[in-house]
């Protein structure tokens, strides 16, 4: 086996050893029962001390979702204006301008909602002030609101029967003391010793060898870096994001910076097992999902190395695989893991530029982030998980003519028609913006608007129309990376995929939380041998199938008029 | 009755409210503790720490008789003959502007980029025959700034700078050898060459 994919595989297996105990931990730090972290207790007194907060104060599924969106709306707000006033603020070394209403708009909703869209590029249009700030506070802040909503979900399903679900405030800190800032300092200071710039110095100049003059942006970007992974964000510190070698210098950075996106969204399927006490029902999701995975990884990996048919013809080698958009130093192999890992989890860091993938490639990141749940994001993959379970659990029942039941509680009709409704919005919100934004670029081409609408491309036909499907799509998942040909900053695609973005984060974080809550309050049912298992193989599959089902009815026939078309046409 | 019902909606709105408000207020006050611990004391911290480590944190500068030429991270361009060339970049190395050339795989425009930078590299190196080019040298890097060449991007070189320089050319072969970093461990990931550094040591010849 060559070195480039023996390096993909060492990636996989660490990922494993790592996340399986980290979940493990996990379950029992949120279960309140005794870590080795355990001397944070001090810390976390004195922080809900000060901020007024009883953590042993139970909340019910209402309060808790009133407690997630007051804090939510309150870091919307404010960094809204500190993003517009930048240039008025201190920590500014390279003079960077502030930001235009519409930027500050889709930025400030980007970061609250943990997709890190980014229609600024970090070098020229935030300071460092912001940077620390807003982004990489709401990097952390957000990722944690995450996995708090995930241990709510998680807290429905422990007791047979109950309203009390914990407190929101105490997982939410809990997630920042003891997983990511220990894990975002250890990461950190790896980047920091491989290369990536850690001090608050502003640009350099200086003259090449060949007497160019060069500047180079820096800035303290190793601890943003740390956390834009861990947390799932995947906003880079500068424009060309993880491709750049001060954000990601060599293998091993390469190797860190995939590990640590996927270790907390694995083990928090892992947490979720025991935390509840169905050990085995964790171990099938985490099948399941790890499938899916591999189901999009393999042919992601097999169309990247297979290389440009057109630059083929032309006579070049292309042994390692297509080079366009990737850094020597990673090659196109682990480029394609990481392409797949970061579409399936939301991180939407990139270490090579998606848009330049082979055409078959975008069908399945595409396809990753429309499912966006084989693993997901922090916390919330687990939280659109839950949600086919329930699709998956009803329609079992219809088919084998039995009251759908999940772990002892009866599924009703309030319970499906929310997961129906979450399940039918990411394609109302792809397809419809996808929809909207076609019929602009067609009708609407040269409206007098700062960019005219038929300028927004940066390739023609086909794969131009995939760039606005791609930007659509990264939005409704929350994920962030881009198709960044497409010349996003501007009114339209500020608002509108401001807009998807929020109804694509706050929508399936409330649905999943209500059914939760709703479920917990009813009577247990115990099990019987009529019952119909979820933690059994049958099931698994079950699921799977649904997952699978679901988005191909969705989205093939907008695969088909992007990245397909242009498959079919270049290898004709 | 009504009067009941009435207080008993009352008391409802007011409960709400205090709820709301007492929220507001925790989530305020968390939002400014929170801040001072991970947007001040943390990046401190690492800011502090990565003083030791190579280039200050600073970034590692890459001197030539004293001057700083670059840094060992960021790739530089390399017009001249008579120096190994870097990859294509987007952005003209603009370090201050990273970005890849974000072309999809079908654009004609791209491909004719593509195709014109074949042609450079067959005009300067006469002898080289068009399927030893590697596509690291004639595609674009995903952030401009790639400070890399493969193997093969280099052997294939190594004639053109010969002559240019009129050095053996089994010296800069044996220097291209000498700057080839292997695999992580020997096992994971591709060979990669620096190209600033290489280009260095090919002035120290003389």
């Amino acid at each position: 086996m060559n070195t480039e994919l023996l390096g993909i595989v060492a990636t996989f297996l660490l990922t494993l050893l790592i996340a399986i105990p980290l979940g493990k931990y996990l379950a029992k730090v949120f279960a309140g029962e005794k870590v080795w972290t355990d001397f944070l207790n001090p810390l976390e007194a004195g922080i809900f001390k000060l901020s007024g907060i009883r953590p042993k104060e139970e909340m019910n599924w209402k309060q808790h979702l009133k407690a997630l969106l007051t804090i939510n709306m309150l870091w919307l707000v404010y960094g809204f204006f500190m993003l517009i006033y930048q240039d008025r603020l201190p920590l500014n070394p390279d003079g960077n301008p502030g930001m235009s209403a519409d930027l500050s708009f889709n930025t400030i909703i980007s970061f609250v909602v943990n997709c890190n869209l980014q229609h600024y590029s970090g070098e020229s249009g935030v300071s460092y002030f912001s940077q620390h700030f807003i982004l990489m506070f709401l990097q952390f802040v957000s990722c944690a609101t995450g996995i708090a909503a995930a241990v709510v979900l998680f807290k429905a399903f422990r007791d047979r029967t109950t309203e009390k679900l914990g407190n929101f405030w105490n997982f939410f800190v809990k997630s920042i003391t003891r997983l990511l800032l220990p894990l975002s300092i250890f990461m950190a200071l790896i980047l920091a010793f491989n290369g990536t710039t850690t001090s608050y110095e502003g640009k350099d100049q200086f003259i090449s060898l060949e007497g160019d003059t060069v500047q180079v942006s820096r800035g303290p970007a190793a601890a943003f870096i740390a956390i834009k992974h861990l947390g799932t964000n995947g906003g880079g510190w500068f424009g060309a994001n993880s491709t750049h070698p001060l954000e990601n210098p060599n293998y091993v950075t390469n190797m860190v910076e995939l590990i640590a996106q996927v270790i907390i969204p694995m083990a928090m399927v892992i947490a979720f097992g025991i935390f509840i006490r169905r050990r085995k029902l964790s171990w099938i999701i985490f099948s399941v999902m790890t499938i899916g995975m591999f189901l999009l990884l393999i042919p992601t990996i097999s169309s990247e190395l297979g290389g440009n048919p057109a630059i083929a013809k032309m006579g070049i080698s292309q042994a390692s695989g297509a080079m366009e958009g990737k850094e020597v130093r990673f090659g196109p192999a682990i480029s394609a893991y990481w392409s797949t890992v970061t579409t399936i989890i939301s991180t939407g860091s990139v270490n090579s530029m998606h848009d330049s993938t082979m055409p078959l490639t975008g069908v399945w990141l595409l396809l990753g982030m429309m499912v966006n749940s084989f693993f997901g994001g922090c916390g919330v993959g687990i939280l659109n998980y839950f949600v086919y379970l329930i699709i998956a659990v009803f329609i079992s029942g219809l088919m084998v003519g039995r009251t759908p039941e999940f772990l002892g509680h009866k599924l009703e009709a309030r319970e499906v028609k929310i997961a129906a409704i979450i399940t039918l919005l990411s394609p109302l919100l792809i397809l419809g913006g996808t929809a909207l934004s076609a019929y602009t670029f067609m009708h609407y081409g040269q409206a007098n608007w700062t960019v005219q609408p038929q300028h927004w491309l940066n390739n023609t036909g086909f794969h131009g129309f995939s760039e606005m499907l791609y930007e659509m799509t990264s939005s409704n998942a929350n994920n962030g990376s881009g198709f960044e040909g497409l010349a996003d900053n501007n009114m339209f695609w500020n608002v509108a995929t401001g807009i998807v973005l929020m109804f694509g984060r706050f929508l399936p974080i409330i649905g999943p939380i209500a059914i939760a809550g709703l479920l917990a309050k009813k009577k247990y049912i115990p099990e019987t041998a009529g019952t119909l298992r979820t933690d059994t193989l049958t099931f698994g599959i079950m699921t799977l199938a649904v997952i699978v089902v679901l988005n191909a009815l969705s989205y093939f026939p907008v695969l088909a008029l992007g990245p397909l078309a242009e498959y079919f046409t270049m290898i004709k | 009755m009504i009067e009941e019902f009435h207080i008993a909606n009352v008391t409802q709105i007011i409960n709400y409210h205090i709820t709301m408000k007492k929220y507001l207020v925790q989530s305020i006050r968390l939002t400014l503790v929170l801040t001072v611990l991970l947007s001040i004391i943390y990046p401190l911290g690492i800011a502090l720490m990565g003083k030791l480590s190579k280039g200050n944190g600073e970034g590692e500068k890459v001197y030539k008789n004293g001057r700083v030429v670059g840094y060992a991270l960021i790739g530089q361009s390399f017009k001249k003959p008579e120096y190994f060339w870097g990859r294509p970049s987007a952005v003209g190395y603009n370090a201050a502007g990273s970005a890849g050339s974000n072309k999809g795989p079908s654009n004609t425009e791209y491909l004719k980029e593509v195709s014109n930078r074949i042609d450079t590299l067959l005009k300067y190196n006469p002898s080289l025959d068009r399927t030893a080019i590697p596509a690291d040298m004639v595609t674009a890097s995903g952030s401009g700034l790639d400070p890399d060449i493969s193997v093969q991007g280099a052997k294939i070189q190594i004639k053109r700078i010969a002559a240019y320089r009129n050095i053996e050319e089994k010296k800069i072969a044996e220097l291209v050898t000498l700057h080839t970093k292997g695999p992580l461990l020997g096992l994971f990931g591709p060979s990669t060459i620096n190209v600033l550094r290489l280009n260095l040591a090919l002035d120290e010849i003389k």
